[in-house]
């Protein structure tokens, strides 16, 4: 990537927006928004076979097509430029990069084709009733019983864990945090959708009484893989509030051409195109520290990764948030109404804002591995 | 993060990291990281470094051969500026004719003209002052009422043409930087009396030592006399001293001020990482990173200079990629100017009532001016608001403010 884009990655670019601009229409959005499952199944398919974004950075060896992040970080911008309501997060930045990193090679035979076939449905389930995306918040129990690992506790706020099909569950064994897979119909477990402010992505409560599950790699060593999983998915959901961004923009700069008072447009009064400025430098801004973020990774620097990493989510996530909200600014009255599709994108900057930990949060982490 | 542009530059890199190792000593050494656009401090010290570069034929990189250059490309001129600020050399003070008026040239100068002034702007043995502001236009230059004449009957010893007589120059131009030091000024005039706004004006090159040009220093914040105003009265120049067209020297600013804009940043950006390190060393001194209020402020520092290394970072690899250029090598100016000026002020609450304390004869330490300058930076080049409305207009399409 070096920063930046060949042809061949504006054509990827190109596609994926033109799929998204039939497919994630502001009618698709709001139908799927008030729809309990919260995607579209045909649209899901056509995205795995079409175009194989689902597998787009999952390994060829797994049934992907093996490309890299900086390809992965284009498909999500354009997914939060569309504001597409579809499980994408959870199942390619979660789910598939936890797989990728949990050193089980059985277990990423078993489950990646699947996933990047469209098949599959997956989440990583880690965050439990305090919210907390660090080590320590770790709690439910895993135990072994006659040769099988047993989960029973509680996993909440999970990222589309109402369809998921396939669970892998951060736990607590005797030895530290270990990481586990469980079928979602195995026995014991609930899950709970949660009725969410940000209702174009899903949150479930999932609970888990004496479940049988498959340990992932070597018990106990599992948090490193997660802390490297969460640094991916950082980056990938910087990305995502990246295009989520440009398109409040997008709204404000069209809406600021037309829209005419004391006989002129508005977007020539400085007061609205100043904001309008500062927006774009909110966006550039926030697409180096994303982009940073995806080259670091497509480099494999792991010193590089970890603070790109929480330093795209540190800015990306204000960025979001002030951008979605000077957008209902520039919209005036109609901004904040139900039927204007502007609080659409507050809300969803706003659960993205905490999706992965909070932007003080990441600012700590940035710190503590700058040795601040 | 580096990037790599491959064995051929990388020769080039090497010679360069050594010369530098090598000249970058003594007097040179202790003046690192030293000057700036407005910073007109140990300007001898600097002038003597720009004629070491020279003599080491490290100034107009990418200058074709004949007018003293070393004809390489962008490439070359990119890895220059990078690694010049990754030795923290001082900045250079001939900077304005390097980046400013030599390309002008290149782009828009006769071969004369090319000939006569490309080689003592890279010997540095001849100095140049930008005359475009006036008391009247700053960022507005298309109010420039500054007026140039032609003179059939004269003939201007800065004229090698035997006929056409001279341009007489009448006006007034304001912050001009290092202005009391230049031997020859670029200046924007209207050369028709009847005309408005861009229309009408002329780019003009004129000998800064004669009777009818009058330099007097303006003494900047940090206490330096790093800009001038310049009166104009019956200045003269040779008819063939006009770069472009007349009536085109619209086009020819801004030109460039597009110049400007593209490359002071590259440099300024590792600057500013060296005063976010500095910054933090100090914080930590202080025992200051536990305050949880400004231990936030620190972090948002270090993210804000990583940031614009990164956008700097796009812009030059979207340029060696052979691409134009996007909107963030526009909005960077604007970002980094504000962000700096956050930096300063932060350093300076670090600092605490230590930071007050100056040396004799109003002495300032790099912190103190670096501050005291920053407040310059969202006002050169273009102010903030200047920016917004560029970004507005050029960028998001916005319409323009209405004129009156």
């Amino acid at each position: 990537m070096d920063l930046t884009f060949g042809e061949e990655q504006d054509e990827l670019r190109k596609v994926v927006r033109s799929f998204l601009a039939r497919h994630s229409t502001e009618a698709d959005v709001r139908r799927l928004a008030a729809d309990p499952k919260g995607y579209d199944r045909v649209v899901w398919r056509r995205m795995a076979t079409e175009l194989g974004l689902q597998g787009i950075a999952i390994p060829e060896a797994y049934g992907g097509s093996g490309f890299g992040y900086a390809e992965l970080g284009i498909v999500f911008e354009e997914t939060g430029r569309a504001l597409l309501c579809a499980p994408y997060f959870a199942i390619v930045a979660l789910a598939a990069e936890a797989l990728l990193r949990c050193a089980d090679e059985a277990a990423r035979l078993a489950y990646l084709p699947g996933i990047a076939s469209g098949d599959t449905m997956a989440t990583l389930a880690l965050t439990e009733a305090d919210g907390r995306w660090d080590e320590q918040g770790i709690r439910l129990n895993a135990s072994k019983t006659a040769g099988s690992w047993r989960l029973t506790g509680a996993k909440t706020y999970v990222p589309d864990g109402h369809l998921s099909d396939l669970l892998l569950v951060a736990a607590r064994t005797p030895s530290g945090v270990s990481l586990f897979a469980v079928e979602s119909d195995a026995p014991g477990v609930t899950r709970t959708a949660l009725p969410t402010l940000d209702q174009t992505r899903k949150q479930a409560q999932i609970d888990f009484s004496d479940t049988p599950a498959r340990l992932l790699g070597t018990e106990g060593a599992a948090w490193p893989a997660i802390e490297r999983t969460l640094a991916t998915a950082s980056v990938l959901l910087a990305a995502e509030q990246v295009g989520g961004a440009a398109a409040a923009l997008d709204a404000s700069v069209a809406y600021a051409k037309i829209r005419e008072q004391y006989g002129r447009a508005i977007g020539s009064f400085q007061g609205i195109k100043h904001k309008c400025a500062d927006m774009l430098v909110e966006i550039e801004s926030a697409r180096s520290a994303a982009y940073g973020g995806l080259w670091a990774l497509d480099a494999g620097d792991e010193a590089e990764i970890a603070i790109a990493a929480a330093l795209a989510q540190a800015f990306c996530s204000e960025a979001f948030t002030k951008v979605a909200g000077e957008n209902i600014q520039v919209h005036g009255g109609i901004g904040f109404t139900w039927e204007h599709p502007a609080h659409l994108y507050l809300k969803r900057a706003k659960s993205s804002e905490v999706l992965l930990g909070t932007p003080s949060y990441h600012r700590e982490l940035l710190a503590t591995r700058l040795g601040i | 993060m580096e990037l790599d542009f491959g064995p051929a530059v990388r020769d080039f890199r090497d010679e360069l990291r050594n010369w530098l190792a090598e000249h970058l000593v003594g007097e040179f050494a202790a003046h690192r990281g030293v000057g700036g656009p407005t910073d007109g401090a140990a300007w001898d010290v600097r002038l003597a470094w720009d004629r070491e570069l020279s003599a080491g034929n490290w100034l107009g990189i990418s200058w074709p051969r004949e007018y003293g250059g070393r004809g390489l490309g962008l490439l070359e001129e990119i890895v220059f500026e990078y690694e010049y600020a990754r030795a923290n050399a001082p900045y250079r003070a001939t900077g304005n004719a390097l980046d400013l008026l030599g390309p002008m040239l290149l782009a828009m100068g006769s071969e004369e003209q090319k000939k006569r002034f490309l080689p003592p702007i890279l010997a540095v043995e001849e100095l140049w002052g930008q005359g475009f502001s006036e008391p009247g236009a700053g960022s507005d230059l298309a109010s420039v009422r500054t007026r140039a004449e032609r003179d059939d009957g004269g003939t201007s010893r800065s004229s090698g043409a035997e006929s056409g007589g001279d341009w007489v120059v009448n006006g007034q131009k304001v912050w001009t930087s290092f202005g009391i030091h230049a031997d020859w000024l670029y200046v924007l005039v209207r050369t028709d009396p009847d005309s408005q706004r861009h229309k009408g004006l002329s780019m003009l090159l004129v000998p800064a030592d004669q009777p009818g040009v009058d330099i007097r220093p303006i003494r900047n914040l940090a206490g330096q006399d790093e800009f001038a105003e310049i009166f104009l009265s019956d200045a003269r120049t040779g008819a063939d001293m006009v770069v472009g067209e007349v009536g085109q020297g619209w086009r020819t600013a801004m030109g460039t001020l597009g110049i400007e804009r593209g490359t002071t940043l590259l440099p300024q950006q590792l600057t500013f990482e060296r005063e976010a390190d500095a910054l933090i060393e100090l914080a930590r001194e202080r025992g200051a990173l536990h305050d949880p209020m400004l231990r936030r402020r620190i972090v948002d520092a270090w993210i804000s200079v990583r940031i614009m290394r990164t956008t700097n970072m796009r812009t030059v690899a979207e340029l060696v990629a052979g691409r134009t250029p996007g909107a963030q090598s526009t909005t960077a100016k604007l970002y980094a100017s504000m962000r700096h000026q956050q930096l300063g002020h932060l350093a300076m609450e670090l600092a605490g009532p230590a930071g007050q304390i100056i040396g004799e004869d109003y002495e300032l330490d790099t912190r103190q001016r670096s501050f005291l300058l920053s407040l310059a930076e969202t006002i050169y080049g273009g102010s903030s608001e200047i920016q917004r409305n560029i970004i507005g207009e050029h960028l998001l399409g916005l319409p323009k403010d209405p004129r009156p």
